[in-house]
């Protein structure tokens, strides 16, 4: 397959995004899928349960040191930066927030670009701010594949039409266009 | 960060050089710290001084005497609070201190204590259970520049708020205020506090056991390391725990899939509390 890893960053609206793609995800899905949604440092791990709950895929929050599996969707963990190593393990650091954020988006993108470099698909969702394009910029120059939620048709703009704004994004999408985009080429038929 | 470097392979092998470069140069170890952290950071201290490589980096850094402790800072771990985590506090308060009540002297060791706060925060602690005047605190982190912060016990006022709240959901019997002194916009910690704390310089990665104690505080610092210097680092706590003392680690770490996790029982497995066996 073209593609070894899919990873997504949301904001401002993105626990609803979230839903809808991965319940509208197929079952024979065959990459991983690991998000990494802004969202109170004090929540605990209700996210990742009532995704795994709507969702045909199995859907979990990243344990630190854990091996990335092809067709499980990995949420980070809340007040945490979620990074991915090259031999594809997580690992997890308490670092300064990054854009206010911890999990950061770009600290995610940016070490999931250095270890699948051109075999990686970036998605930027709807969000408040511009946390992510920085990472859609070490996706784009590792080689991998950037795409952004349509501002017009996302919940908030900014965080997609930031990404945007670098002129580094491949293409932009509605969030429907994104799931029949990503039903189509990383699912086993 | 557009900035791409010669091929991936080139830039992995410069960190490798550099990071055998720091450890003969400097006697800091980085070798086995997460790569995807050392890298990013690294990665971040180029672009920000508008280098072309990390090889450009490695000069600066062999060459330049003080450009060293910049470099140090970005790949030391300095961000931390008071009673961070509340509930392991609080945890630490009902299943861990009765038990300690009971020895005549205590030695705790704060391994990779950074600025200090959850070193004072253990401190206040151990104040309200009786047990601070018969305490001896070992509070070590690798760089001197926390440790000496660490010692001042003076923190930014703007972080009262939150660290009150922690405070009280960890379980605090008293007004925190009781504590410490407002000055300006900084607050300063009861000299008391520190009078059992001695402040030093340990290397989890490259020092070795000092003393023999009753209970280690490490938390969220073995996230950092690979998995054989989390081997490593636990077999040093290992040694370094009486028979019947205690670890208690950050939330996400656990001793599973250690070697010495047959020599530990779980205390609290959300809190990440474990109890030397006493065999």
């Amino acid at each position: 397959m073209l593609y070894k890893a899919v990873v997504i960053g949301s904001s401002a609206g993105g626990l609803q995004a979230a839903k809808t793609l991965l319940k509208s995800i197929k079952s024979t899905f065959s990459m991983p899928i690991i998000i990494a949604q802004h969202i109170s440092p004090h929540s605990n791990n209700y996210m990742a349960h009532y995704l795994n709950s709507i969702s045909p895929l199995e859907v979990k929050e990243a344990d630190e040191k854990e091996s990335i599996t092809p067709g499980h969707v990995y949420i980070a963990p809340p007040n945490f930066h979620l990074l991915i190593e090259e031999d594809y393990t997580f690992s997890l650091t308490v670092d300064e927030k990054v854009n206010y954020a911890r999990p950061s988006i770009d600290v995610l993108f940016e070490t999931a670009a250095y270890a699948y470099k051109k075999s990686l698909i970036a998605i930027i969702l709807t969000g408040a701010n511009n946390d992510g394009a920085e990472g859609i910029k070490m996706v784009k120059a590792k080689g991998g594949r950037t795409i952004a939620q349509n501002p017009e048709t996302a919940e908030v703009p900014v965080m997609p039409q930031s990404a945007i704004d670098t002129g580094c994004v491949d293409q932009v999408l509605d969030l429907q266009g994104i799931i029949s985009f990503l039903n189509q080429i990383g699912s086993q038929s | 960060m557009v900035k791409e470097f010669n091929s991936d392979r080139t830039e992995d092998i410069e960190i490798e050089l550099l990071l055998e470069g720091i450890l003969k140069r400097f006697g800091y170890d980085f070798r086995e710290y997460n790569r995807a952290h050392v890298k990013r950071r690294l990665l971040h201290r180029v672009a920000s001084l508008h280098l072309s490589s990390i090889s450009q980096l490695q000069h600066k850094i062999l060459h330049e005497d003080l450009f060293f402790q910049v470099i140090l800072q970005d790949l030391s771990i300095n961000v931390t609070e008071m009673f961070r985590d509340p509930t392991f506090y609080k945890t630490l308060r009902a299943e861990v201190i009765p038990i300690l009540k009971t020895y005549p002297y205590l030695k705790i060791w704060h391994a990779g204590c950074s600025t200090g706060e959850e070193v004072y925060s253990v401190a206040i602690l151990l104040l309200e259970e009786g047990l601070l005047e018969r305490t001896q605190i070992y509070a070590t982190d690798f760089n001197p520049q926390v440790i000496e912060v660490a010692k001042k016990g003076i923190y930014p006022v703007s972080r009262i708020k939150e660290y009150t709240y922690n405070y009280q959901v960890a379980g605090g019997k008293h007004s925190f205020s009781n504590y410490y002194t407002a000055r300006y916009d900084s607050v300063i910690f009861d000299s008391d506090l520190k009078k059992n704390i001695v402040f030093a310089e340990h290397n989890l990665v490259t020092d070795h056991v000092f003393a023999e104690v009753n209970l280690i505080i490490c938390r969220n610092v073995l996230i950092y390391f690979n998995k054989q210097l989390q081997n490593r680092v636990v077999k040093l706590f290992n040694e370094s725990l009486i028979k019947g003392g205690y670890l208690g680690l950050g939330s996400k770490e656990n001793l599973m899939f250690t070697d010495v996790f047959d020599a530990f029982e779980i205390v609290d497995s959300k809190e990440k509390i474990y109890h030397k066996k006493v065999q």
